[in-house]
């Protein structure tokens, strides 16, 4: 009897613990949260996310971005918040300007320029096995001399 | 001309080892601040010795002074220790201590096994003015200037080469301007 009575509160217990996690996923607030810090970088594991961080520091700018959201600020402000203070290191997207055009737009200028070198040696090949094809005409009328014979 | 051109790809190649070779020697945990040349962000806090008293930014204006974030949990904190007792025995610039995120009996026993060198002890128990100074790495010290402009910022425990070829030739730059 007290076992199973046991195991019915263990069962109830882990039943309103999925029905808590339930709730706390569906608040639009904190899915916006979450969003907001799966882009942002913790300064202390620096290869971690800020909502995937277990270091202090993550845990207190969780709470300061919930302040500043609950508050009325935007993504924008939030964003601007961080980076006042830690630069734009905490961004995992960084901002287009003219320190960084060269890390967003290297990769297409090499692009770019690995189509011109392409470009311009098949178009050496080509000319060059043209010219390996075509008799000259003096060759030709030979050819067809030898071929009518 | 032709026969240099195997020179071009081993050029490309020498020139990205020059900036691999580079990147080895740099810390990538030493984020630079974008606080630097910005005006110190304000606080006023509860000192760590007398909580009824608290010490502010403004309390610090028209002169020189260094902010040293520490706290009884830093690991790191007690390499500068030794350090930063001698600086407080030369009394050449007054440093304010900030005890980081830390218990303040634990503080304050750290404080008296360890020594003191700090002019002033202030709490930040909550770590909000830490997020304000951008601090990300216990130990820090920023060095801030007679306008209340921080002009330079140490992360990680502060060295010998540091303190002398780069924090006191500034205090003492700046303390003459």
């Amino acid at each position: 009897m007290t076992a199973l009575a046991r195991a019915l509160a263990v069962i109830a217990f882990a039943l309103a613990g999925c029905a808590l996690a339930q709730v706390v996923t569906e608040d639009p607030l904190d899915a916006r949260l979450k969003r907001l810090e799966t882009d942002l970088r913790c300064l202390v594991c620096q290869n971690q996310t800020l909502a995937d961080s277990d270091a202090p520091l993550a845990a207190d700018l969780r709470r300061e971005i919930r302040e500043l959201a609950v508050a009325g600020r935007t993504d924008d402000d939030i964003r601007a918040f961080l980076v006042d203070r830690y630069g734009d290191f905490v961004l995992y997207r960084p901002p287009l300007k003219p320190k960084t055009w060269l890390l967003w737009l290297g990769p297409f200028a090499l692009l770019l320029l690995g189509a011109i070198v392409w470009w311009s040696v098949l178009r050496r090949r080509r000319a060059q096995s043209t010219d390996a094809v075509a008799p000259s005409a003096e060759a030709e009328a030979r050819a067809r001399a030898l071929l009518e014979e | 001309m032709r026969r240099l051109r195997w020179l071009v790809p081993l050029g490309i190649f020498v020139v990205l080892l020059g900036f691999l070779g580079v990147g080895l020697t740099r810390d990538p945990r030493e984020v630079p601040s974008p606080l630097v040349g910005k005006p110190a962000p304000a606080f006023a806090l509860a000192q760590l010795h007398d909580p009824t008293r608290k010490l502010g930014t403004t309390d610090l204006r028209g002169q020189v002074w260094l902010l040293n974030v520490w706290a009884s949990w830093c690991v790191s904190c007690r390499v500068e220790h030794p350090l930063l007792l001698q600086l407080a025995k030369a009394k050449l610039v007054p440093v304010i201590g900030l005890d980081y995120k830390d218990k303040p009996e634990e503080g304050k026993a750290w404080l008296v096994s360890e020594g003191d060198p700090y002019t002033t002890s202030i709490m930040d128990i909550d770590g909000r003015v830490g997020i304000d100074w951008g601090v990300y790495g216990v130990p820090e010290t920023f060095v801030i200037d007679k306008n209340g402009v921080i002009r330079y910022k140490q992360i990680g425990p502060v060295t010998v080469d540091a303190l002398q070829q780069t924090i006191l030739p500034l205090v003492r730059e700046l303390q003459r301007s």
